[in-house]
């Protein structure tokens, strides 16, 4: 801990407080803003942008979301998924119900009616934990997949349920090609990791922290359990309800229900413990993990064993490999990605330096 | 002190059980402003469970808590803590996966004042409120004399550094009143020595009153202003220390004779 004592360090409270202390993290980050805004849509392919880049972005959010509630205020949930659908229909029906609504004005509306959703879904926090809780979020995630399937009236009375998204048009601009849609989909994304960002290291984020860690220590010192898991609630519902809309509008295309069913949310819940729990940067990794392993794994089982074994076969090995890989990496690493990042980091706090 | 000073804490006929099992019976005592009062009896005597009375962890069946001037049937966690009451278990109930200096942050939970939004946006009240809240969390690092711990989670600090940490997310609350169940538990002599040493200046540098629990009879005597005796639930002594340790119920009782 006194390693500590050398190297970079902080001068000013403000300076400790920073998100980003080492400025090898600082010139990363521009480094990366400058490539994701300012390169990637000039050289990115249609392909890069549709199967990997935007389903990318959306998962990390949804990660986000899902991670200030489990990570960082210790609730339990496998519903992200239909807080996420609920955003995507709430964005959906209020474009129809008000034309004229501003795109990013409805994502923002349907992260709200997430939020509200969130909350009632949340009320049994109050009495139950743990599985218990798991169990109830998991009766969110049902619930709100029949609700938007029985209901024509979600999918403005649509046979299938399925509905094409609206033309995405920003301020008059059309934001419907790939690199449109990517850039569009960065654009909401980044800003709310941003805010997220904030509230973690600032008095709420600690709050959660502490009731997530021992409930009944932080009651004795005031903090208001009841207002802290809520809002817990509702932040993350918010998150996943805005990373549904921009999954149903910018990457699927569509709206429907089974965008959302309860693979989804293992697929969310996946990410965080991939990525780690409690981390904000662990979002990317797990999603990027997430997006990456299959496409890595098709692209290697393609070369190497098209021709030996039939393609639904090849499906499935792929399944196992995956599921395998995602058992070994938990075992070897089990606080996720992020806590390989940090090792990375302390070594660069001393850089050049070795000691 | 003088007799005419209302006490700042007051307890009267406070019962408690658990399930029929009576945990505390019919206790009543008063604690000064500005003392250290040691609450001492052997090993399920009550006296966690009282201090859990006091800061409204536990509601008692009977009784009436009187705090800063208001009487109360009971206390609620909250309500204590609104009221300046903080503490330390005998068990160490840190927050295992935060830093030294988060934890004592959320001891000044109660007096942040900027909303969620304005902390999400940087704005308003949040990062002046953010930085008061940081400068008096110093404060309390330096005093334990914390510094080279700052950015360690708490679960990777040994025994007693957890303790002192403990104390530090009190003592950021900024407390009228301070209850602390065992605080030198299981440390060696030098770090109980030191322990004390701090409890005694927050005492005195603060005026934080103080209830302690102890069972290092030798620390009680030269810490504490006023000694309070529990067996079995009851009370069985109070008073000034070296008048406290002449009792023959307490000699019996506690300091070392053998009971039949
Ligand atoms: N939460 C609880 N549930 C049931 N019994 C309890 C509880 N807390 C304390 N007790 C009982 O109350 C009695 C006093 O315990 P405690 O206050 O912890 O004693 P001390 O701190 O003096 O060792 C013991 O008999 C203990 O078993
Ligand atoms: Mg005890």
């Amino acid at each position: 801990m006194f390693y500590q004592e050398s190297g970079q360090f902080s001068t000013r409270y403000r300076q400790d407080g920073r998100a980003l202390r080492l400025w090898q993290q600082r010139a990363a980050l521009w480094a990366l803003l400058l490539l994701a805004f300012g390169l990637l849509p000039f050289i990115g392919n249609d392909y890069w942008f549709s199967a990997i880049l935007i389903p990318f972005l959306v998962l990390s959010l949804a990660g986000l979301g899902l991670n200030l509630l489990t990570g960082y205020a210790g609730q339990l949930s496998l519903g992200s998924a239909a807080f996420m659908a609920v955003g995507a229909f709430a964005s959906y029906k209020l474009q129809f119900l008000l034309p004229g609504l501003p795109l990013l004005l409805s994502f923002v509306a349907g992260g709200v009616v997430a939020a509200i959703v969130g909350v009632v879904f949340g009320l049994p926090s109050l009495r139950i934990k743990g599985f218990y809780l798991l169990v109830s979020t998991l009766a969110a995630q049902f619930f709100v997949e029949w609700l938007l399937t029985k209901f024509a009236w979600f999918s403005n009375g649509n046979e299938s349920g399925v509905i094409t998204a609206p033309p995405l048009l920003v301020a008059g601009h059309d934001f419907g090609s790939p690199a449109g849609r990517y850039l569009l989909t960065l654009s909401v994304v980044l800003p709310l990791f941003v805010l997220a960002a904030n509230l973690v290291r600032s008095s709420l984020g600690r709050n959660w922290m502490a009731v997530r860690d021992m409930d009944t220590a932080a009651a004795v010192i005031g903090i208001p359990i009841l207002r802290t898991k809520l809002l817990a609630f509702a932040i993350s519902s918010f998150i996943l309800g805005v990373a549904g809309s921009l999954w149903a509008f910018t990457y699927l295309g569509t709206v429907e229900p089974h965008g959302f069913d309860l693979s989804r949310s293992f697929q969310v819940l996946f990410i965080i413990i991939l990525g780690g729990m409690g981390s904000i940067l662990g979002n990317f990794l797990g999603a990027a993990f997430i997006v990456l392993l299959p496409i890595v794994l098709s692209i290697l089982s393609g070369s190497l064993l098209s021709g030996v074994l039939p393609a639904g076969q090849l499906e499935n090995l792929q399944k196992i490999i995956f599921g395998v890989l995602i058992i070994l990496f938990l075992i070897k690493e089990p606080d996720g990605l992020a806590r390989l990042w940090q090792g990375w980091r302390a070594r660069a706090r001393l850089w050049p330096l070795r000691f | 002190m003088s007799e005419t000073v209302a006490p700042l804490l007051s307890l009267a006929h406070i019962s408690l059980s658990f399930k029929g099992v009576k945990a505390v019976t019919d206790i009543g005592f008063d604690v000064a402003e500005g003392e250290i009062c040691a609450l001492i009896g052997p090993n399920g005597a009550g006296k966690s469970s009282l201090l859990n009375v006091i800061n409204g962890v536990y509601q008692p069946q009977q009784g009436e808590i009187r705090f800063a001037g208001r009487a109360r049937r009971a206390m609620q966690p909250h309500e204590a803590a609104v009221a300046g009451i903080a503490r330390t278990f005998q068990n160490i109930a840190l927050f295992k996966g935060m830093s030294v200096l988060d934890n004592i942050l959320t001891g000044r939970n109660l007096v942040s004042r900027s909303s969620w939004l304005e902390q999400a946006f940087r704005l308003g009240r949040a990062v002046a409120d953010e930085e008061a809240q940081r400068a008096v969390a110093e404060e309390v690092i330096a005093f334990l004399r914390l510094q080279a711990w700052r950015h360690t989670p708490v679960g990777q600090l040994p025994y007693g550094l957890q303790k002192r940490v403990e104390l530090g997310r009190a003592l950021a609350a900024r407390p009228r009143l301070l209850l602390l169940d065992e605080p030198m538990a299981g440390m060696n002599r030098e770090e109980k020595r030191e322990m004390s040493q701090f409890i005694r200046e927050v005492n005195q540098v603060f005026g934080t009153t103080i209830v302690l629990i102890e069972h290092d009879i030798g620390v009680v005597m030269e810490l504490s202003d006023h000694v309070v005796v529990l067996d079995y639930g009851r009370k069985i002594g109070d008073g000034e220390p070296e008048a406290v340790r002449a009792l023959p119920e307490v000699i019996a009782a506690y300091l070392g004779q053998q009971r039949h």
